[in-house]
């Protein structure tokens, strides 16, 4: 299910995280569901693109299955999901989520994970302001010669560490956004790529707030 | 992440610290559920929870009806809660007892009826082992409750149990599931007390807004001053949140003199007697409540919640009015339909704060244009949607219906129904004056819940005349709640509107499939009459339409349960009707006043 999405789209939805800002003129405006207002013509956009949102939850027994089971039961797509305790104390995890749709449907998204009992908090991080978003890879390539040297002088140039090698092959850590991560992986297919393993996207709003904050 | 959840600390603020005293899991099970009001438990016992049904024996607070199968247990709990407005408790063991009661629970949750459902669970230490009658009762149930709890430690019985009941009425309510693990129920715990006074809102995540952001109504407000074809548009909502929303929604009507129609689920908040009532709207909503909905210029929809059945083509929804929707669930705006007014908070408050702003700014609606708009409605009514005749040997399942409303009007008076064409008759004909007497289960569409929701209304109001109209097909689904209903000696009627088809199904076979009546056929039915009296039920039956009101009396007149086969034309179709995917203003009619039948399948496309 959190499968990652074959990237080939990228470039078609990427330009599209910018939108927000030019968009932030109101027409027409109702009240929102959580920030206060939102346009009516905003929400009859068809502008599908990506969105991370990241919900703050209770770390109890099927909390995951719960915000999971309720996407794919309404049918959204999940293009990546990241999960993990971030406060001890407290019981929380954070879930990060990267899907795809129109700004009504994302605030459908968010309506609905809203209403679970464990949540206490969901943002739209793509919608709400400036974000950063990074994801971290692990990516295998095999070859000799000068593909081996290639590999490693793009390495370079992503900054990616090695962190396994062998005669054979090395083992790449890259980290970055999905659009990096997704260059690297491409220019490593010439070069004998042989399997990437990725976390998916974690990401935070830009500023002093946190995601409790309004 | 799943793993260190068992001693996690409870979200609910416990406002008392933990009993000194230990008591035994299922006694604090029993000891929560007093604190929380329940009188009643609808359940079936088996293995996994014979400790609490140990502890139940013990006591004498809570009464325990034994249903014949645990779907009709939840359905039984469904009725007691729509007709009382309290949460509704089941009780049932593991395995096939907690499936069994999945379709009880999806229906609450459609409906929105708050019901709380202790499932028994195998031991832990067995969880996860295929133990004898172990099903991953949390795991199906997730998607079919507002929350579900497995339970794991005595010590938090207590606690989850006063929470579950929180979850399932708070906000917009729902089914909500405890699962206990048989040793949890026989280990020993401390008790403790539910949050009280101002602790008892307080829980970490969920807090439902009920107050709705002022500029919001005062949005709405204003728009609805501005109106000129102006619509109310209710929903179950309103019966949700009480008898009180009612009352304020009849005087919000009355102060603003706008029409009003109803979903199937908010029939009765405001009473078919009223001169702004249009009736029923949707697939089988009168031609005036359609039309009426296609052509306001303003949609003032309250606790109702944009459904299919309620919209029909969406493209073609509605097309010139500006919408106010009014609902405590905020998953429910701009889910269907984009509003150009959201007002999230419970109907209640709403209303109130609506209708006092309606009076301190002194708001007028447009009388000449409220005029004309209500002279086209007029109009529209006088189509007369509803017409029949009823002529001829055979009894016209409409005429029925329209008796035993006409007898049984002047009393208290409870309707349920199954599901199918007497259902759709029902909520035409039957014209409800106050909330909480129509249950009826309209989400999910569920076959076999009238006569457990008898049961449970029943229950409730032990003096009163429950109903329960059903169709020969849909009792069959639940007809062993006769016997519970014998064994607690509550008198309720079923009214078959027996037509000897799946009579719905018939219907969309004959419109949509060339009349090929595939399996819709009511193949092989019983005696009704020796089946209710093999029962132990009363049985009687009528087939002659000068013989309908004796019939409805004599019904009536026996304290005890009765089952009475009402033989009907078997080809009488269900109109007004919009065929799926339409839009509102082609709907198809019956026959109208004029008298002019329906020629073969050339239906009146209006
Ligand atoms: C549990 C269940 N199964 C199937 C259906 C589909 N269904 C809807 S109406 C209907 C026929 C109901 O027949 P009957 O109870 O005789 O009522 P009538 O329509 O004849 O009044 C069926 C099969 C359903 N709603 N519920």
């Amino acid at each position: 299910m959190a499968k990652k999405a074959a990237k080939k789209a990228a470039p078609k939805t990427a330009p599209k995280t910018s939108a927000p800002a030019k968009r932030a003129k109101a027409e027409d405006q109702s009240s929102n569901l959580y920030e206060g207002m939102v346009p009516v013509a905003r929400l009859k956009d068809k502008d599908t693109y990506r969105h991370i949102v990241s919900i703050l939850v209770d770390n109890e027994a099927g909390v995951l299955a719960r915000v999971i089971g309720m996407i794919a039961g309404r049918g959204y797509n999940i293009e990546s999901l990241t999960v993990c305790e971030v406060d001890r104390e407290r019981g929380l995890s954070r879930i990060n989520l990267a899907t795809l749709g129109t700004h009504q449907i994302i605030e459908q998204v968010k309506a609905q994970l809203g209403r679970l009992v464990p949540v206490h908090v969901v943002r739209d991080l793509t919608d709400d302001g400036p974000s950063v978003a990074r994801e971290l890879a692990l990516v295998k390539v095999g070859g000799v010669g000068d593909k081996r040297v290639e590999a490693l002088r793009i390495g370079d140039i992503f900054r990616a560490n090695v962190v396994d090698s062998s005669t054979q092959s090395f083992v790449f850590e890259v980290v970055g956004t999905t659009e990096k991560v997704d260059a690297f992986i491409e220019l490593m297919k010439p070069l004998g790529l042989v399997e990437v393993s990725r976390t998916g996207v974690a990401a935070i709003a830009r500023g002093a707030a946190g995601i409790e904050k309004k | 992440m799943a793993a260190q959840a068992a001693s996690k600390a409870p979200r609910v603020k416990a406002d008392a610290a933990p009993s000194e005293e230990l008591f035994v899991g299922a006694r604090i099970i029993l000891k929560a559920l007093e604190e929380q009001g329940v009188e009643v438990v609808f359940g079936y016992p088996g293995g996994a929870v014979l400790p609490i049904y140990d502890e139940l024996f013990k006591q004498n607070r809570i009464r325990h009806v034994l249903v014949r199968h645990e779907q009709g247990a939840v359905h039984a709990a469904e009725g007691y809660a729509r007709s009382t407005g309290k949460v509704g408790c089941v009780l049932v063991t593991s395995g096939p007892g907690a499936t069994n009661a999945v379709t009880g629970l999806m229906d609450a949750l459609m409906d929105s009826i708050p019901v709380v459902c202790l499932t028994g669970q195998v031991p832990t230490h067995l969880i996860g082992n295929d133990a004898f009658q172990e099903a991953d009762t949390v795991g199906i149930t997730r998607p079919c409750t507002k929350h579900n709890y497995l339970v794991k430690d005595a010590n938090l019985l207590a606690q989850t149990i006063h929470e579950a009941f929180y979850v399932a009425r708070s906000g917009r309510p729902g089914p909500v599931v405890v699962d206990l693990p048989k040793d949890v129920c026989m280990a020993m715990g401390h008790y403790t007390t539910a949050p009280r006074g101002t602790q008892r809102k307080q829980h970490k995540t969920y807090q439902p807004k009920t107050k709705p952001e002022a500029s919001a109504v005062a949005a709405a407000v204003a728009l609805m001053a501005s109106a000129k074809r102006p619509l109310f548009y209710t929903g179950g909502g309103i019966i949700n949140s009480g008898p009180k929303a009612s009352a304020l929604l009849r005087e919000l009507v009355e102060l603003t003199g706008f029409p009003i129609t109803s979903t199937l689920m908010g029939l009765g908040a405001y009473p078919a007697a009223g001169d702004k009532w249009l009736g029923m709207l949707g697939m089988h909503g009168t031609y005036e409540a359609n039309l009426a909905m296609h052509g306001c210029d303003v949609m003032i929809n309250i606790g109702a919640r944009f459904d299919d059945r309620i919209t029909g083509n969406l493209k073609f929804f509605s097309p010139d009015s500006k919408k106010i929707h009014v609902d405590i669930d905020a998953s429910s705006i701009n889910k269907n339909v984009i509003v150009e007014i959201p007002v999230i908070g419970d109907c209640t408050v709403v209303l109130e704060e609506m209708i006092a702003l309606w009076k301190a700014k002194r708001y007028q609606a447009d009388q000449k244009a409220l005029k004309a708009w209500l002279r086209q409605i007029a109009e529209w009514q006088g189509r007369d949607c509803l017409y029949y005749e009823q002529k001829g040997k055979l009894i016209k399942p409409q005429y029925a219906i329209q008796r035993l409303y006409e007898l049984t009007k002047n009393r208290e008076t409870y309707i349920t129904t199954e599901v199918g064409q007497h259902q759709m008759w029902a909520a035409q004909f039957y014209r409800f004056e106050h909330p909480n007497r129509w249950l009826t289960s309209g989400g999910l569409g569920t076959m076999g819940y009238g006569l457990p929701a008898a049961n449970g209304v029943q229950m409730a109001h032990p003096d009163a005349l429950v109903v329960d109209i059903a169709g020969e097909a849909s009792i069959m689904m639940n007809i062993q709640e006769l016997s519970t209903a014998v064994q607690y000696r509550l008198p309720v009627k079923v009214f078959i509107i027996n037509n000897q088809y799946m009579g719905m199904v018939r219907q969309w076979q004959e419109l949509l499939h060339g009349s090929r009546y595939s399996e819709s056929y009511s193949e092989a039915l019983p005696d009704f009459v020796k089946l209710a009296e093999a029962f132990g039920c009363v049985g009687m039956r009528v087939s002659d339409p000068a013989k309908m009101d004796d019939t409805i009396n004599e019904m009536i007149s026996v304290n005890r349960p009765v089952v009475c086969d009402v033989m009907v034309d078997p080809k009488e179709n269900c109109f007004p009707m919009i065929p799926s995917g339409k839009a509102h203003n082609e709907m198809i009619l019956g026959s109208d006043k004029t008298g002019k039948a329906i020629t073969g399948e050339g239906l009146a496309l209006v």
